[in-house]
């Protein structure tokens, strides 16, 4: 019986407005991101490495929940489009003075911020947020870093960058997504962009401690045996297992996962010769991957580094409206 | 004072009333009327509905402890406003209600108020901890009218049969809302595709079952009377559809969102869609609607749960859960009886959910205009619509998955103790 909220990452003609999750999205929308980014490829390879495009705008990084790695990237992307970064650690001020979620986001606002890049441990915190400027600055625009178990979209985007970069085509992939899906954000992120962009076999495998159920509602089969899961597939997304996971309730231990969930060169020659093998990073060597094919021939994960960046150049300046 | 109701559609479930008559009230009772009766007051009725106060199994005052988020007054006044005549607060206050002078010191309050009749739920166990039993007898004679645990598990099994064997010993009842103290613990939304979806914690359906499970063995070990509170999944109602048939001396109720709503309209992450137990799928909605009508649910309450600004608008799993319910509670019962296809349940049915049903449960003397009986009476309009917005709520709390739902059923008086109390068009 619900009342249809409008999708709060969509303006009234259907433009995004906010990236908040990839589920939603149309395939015309991820096509333009990613064809905006292979046009930013470029400038990092040149001598300057800037573009006017963000030019006088502020782009405030608001991490509730550390990433270094991640804030890294999203303030390389700022800068190259010239734009001012303005990078808070929020656990560390004002929240833990007791001052409210959205009172920092209004004074953040009021402080001409143009866009917010948030990250946060809990589910949906970015749509709160997104929600509240809808209201009050609808100028203002959020990217979401990362959100609880959620959504991490602009990992997803730059995962389909590099999977459209390798195997140019989507219809005719089988990708497996190995590993912690239950607690991934970016798992669930890449799902929805394989299942938009008409990826015929979208798999996850892992123990049943691991998968969350209702995966075959988001179209993907799920497997328990890393071998069978793995077999003749092209694209393999291996996930990094949380230091906290890996003994406890949910597994007994790192080494008895790598038995059965490490990817090895033996597992890899299941797949399809040419498969690619890419990882959010960081990753946890001898827990989730083996080193010989971390650093092997099949390994895309530096790639999906430098990517991530034009990625996240091109969400960014779609969303200031300075890229049509 | 001398109150006669005219030409209403007088509706008393209690004594198989569905007709248009004139009710009549002196010194605070229902009497028979006839010839000899004089009003002071003559109340015109015509074309509302005129039936029994409600009774609300669970409303939280926040008194004592969080008069930030509510106080008596205004609760009590949204409780005017809702048509309900007498409720339940649970023990989840602070402190808890585990003290006799606690359980005074709040009837003392309800009394100067002189609105709703409040009639209080005493801890289970000392604090709700679930390690030793309160003085249930003292706290009987205090108005304590059965004890629960309101959101806190027992997590020591043996306590819990302990304190259902002491509950049997007087004959008082023990309120208990299912849930497994280990699973779904720190969940936040139903188990189910789309908690996977949004990577929100779940709550799965087996926290009932399994808690309900327990339950009925301790049940069958002590012989004590249980009221099932806010039963949320199809599985808990067949389980106890067979309790029930076994013979068990169990009831059980449902919150009234529960009867609409499913985990669906969490939508974008919407905080006021948060609940506990959590809003659950479509298929428990529909059992949860037609155990009413098959008599596996007694009753329906609002479980109201004033929260305030800043425990609301946060992530939503760390908002505080709950949704303010008094003064929707008539129309979201009357909604569901008008969305009942093939007309299976009636009005007077849907009446019966919240008067006299659950004055059987909570063993109150109300939900009746039978004569003799107190005059608690509400009068409303079934097809008068009304906006639901914070400014049309008394209660503090604002918050509720219905906001800009547009509603039918709209009280117009609500009379207590033979008091009109509350009326629409007058005082506000």
């Amino acid at each position: 019986m619900a009342i249809l909220n409008n999708n709060p990452q969509l303006n009234k003609h259907g433009e995004l407005q906010h990236l908040l999750t990839i589920e939603g999205l149309k395939k015309a929308h991820i096509d333009h991101i990613l064809d905006t980014a292979s046009s930013f490829v470029g400038i990092s390879d040149r001598e300057v490495k800037k573009v006017p495009l963000m030019r006088g705008k502020s782009v405030f990084n608001l991490f509730f929940e550390n990433s270094t790695r991640t804030r890294t990237t999203f303030e390389i992307a700022s800068k190259r489009l010239s734009a001012d970064v303005i990078n808070l650690n929020i656990q560390a001020s004002s929240t833990t003075k007791g001052e409210s979620l959205l009172d920092t986001i209004d004074n953040l606002a009021a402080m001409h911020a143009d866009m917010f890049v948030v990250r946060h441990s809990q589910s949906g915190a970015p749509y709160m947020i997104a929600q509240h400027l809808n209201r009050t600055r609808s100028d203002v625009h959020v990217v979401n870093a990362g959100d609880g178990r959620h959504a991490h979209p602009t990992q997803g985007l730059l995962d389909m960058y590099t999977i459209r970069h390798y195997k140019k085509d989507f219809t005719n992939l089988r990708v497996a997504i190995v590993g912690d899906i239950l607690h991934s954000r970016v798992a669930r992120s890449d799902i929805h962009a394989l299942t938009t962009l008409g990826v015929p076999e979208v798999r996850a495998i892992g123990p049943h401690t691991l998968l969350p159920g209702g995966l075959e509602q988001m179209g993907v089969r799920t497997f328990t045996n890393m071998d069978e899961g793995l077999k003749d597939v092209d694209v393999i997304i291996m996930l990094r297992l949380q230091n906290e996971r890996m003994s406890g309730a949910l597994l007994p231990s790192a080494q008895e996962y790598f038995k059965s969930y490490g990817l090895t060169p033996e597992r890899l020659a299941l797949a399809k010769p040419d498969a690619i093998v890419m990882h959010p990073g960081p990753m946890n060597r001898g827990v989730e991957i083996d080193s010989a094919v971390a650093d092997g021939a099949q390994a895309v994960i530096l790639p999906q580094v430098t990517f991530g960046i034009a990625v996240r150049m091109a969400v960014m300046s779609i969303l200031a409206g300075t890229h049509a | 004072m001398n109150i006669q109701i005219k030409n209403g559609r007088v509706i008393d479930p209690a004594n198989g009333v569905d007709a248009v008559q004139d009710l009549f009230i002196a010194d605070g009772r229902i009497v028979a009327g006839g010839a000899g009766f004089k009003a002071d007051q003559v109340i015109d009725a015509n074309g509302l509905v005129v039936a029994p106060g409600l009774v609300d199994l669970s409303a939280r005052l926040r008194e004592p402890g969080y008069e930030y988020k509510a106080t008596l007054e205004s609760e009590l006044q949204a409780a005017m406003q809702g048509g309900v005549t007498s409720l339940v607060c649970p023990p989840d206050t602070d402190p808890v209600l585990d003290e006799p002078g606690l359980v005074e010191m709040l009837k003392h309050r309800a009394r100067i108020v002189d609105a709703a009749n409040v009639h209080p739920l005493g801890a289970l166990t000392v604090g709700l901890k679930g390690q030793a039993l309160t003085e249930m007898a003292e706290l009987t004679e205090a108005g304590c009218i059965g004890f629960a645990q309101a959101e806190e598990p027992v997590l020591d099994t043996t306590v819990l049969l302990r304190a259902m064997q002491y509950a049997k010993t007087f004959g008082y009842t023990v309120w208990l809302r299912p849930q497994d103290p280990h699973i779904g613990r720190g969940g936040v939304a139903h188990s189910g595709p789309l908690a996977s979806r949004l990577g929100l914690s779940g709550v799965p359906v087996m926290s009932e079952t399994i808690a309900l499970h327990t339950i009925f063995e301790l049940m069958r070990a002590s012989g004590a009377r249980v009221h099932l509170c806010r039963i949320s999944s199809a599985a808990g109602l067949e389980l106890i559809r067979a309790a029930k048939k076994e013979g068990l001396p169990v009831t059980a109720d449902v919150g009234v969102h529960y009867l609409h709503m499913t985990d669906a309209d969490i939508g974008f992450f919407d905080s006021n869609a948060r609940l506990t137990p959590p809003l659950r799928s479509a298929r428990d909605r529909d059992a949860i609607r037609a155990a009413l009508v098959d008599g596996t649910v007694d009753a329906v309450c609002s479980d109201h749960t004033p929260v305030d600004d800043d425990e609301k608008l946060l992530p939503f799993g760390e908002a505080s859960p709950g949704a303010t319910g008094l003064e929707l509670l008539l129309a979201l019962t009357l909604k569901w009886v008008q969305e009942q296809q093939g007309a299976t349940a009636t009005l007077s049915q849907a009446i019966a959910k919240v008067t006299i049903e659950a004055a059987r449960i909570a063993g109150l003397p109300a939900g009746t205009l039978g004569v003799g009986a107190a005059a608690d009476v509400v009068l409303f309009d079934p097809d008068a619509r009304w906006t639901v917005e914070s400014r049309a709520l008394a209660s503090q709390g604002k918050h509720t998955p219905f906001l800009g739902y547009e509603l039918a059923g709209q009280v117009q008086a609500t009379i207590v103790r033979g008091r009109v109390a509350y009326s629409r068009t007058g005082q506000r």
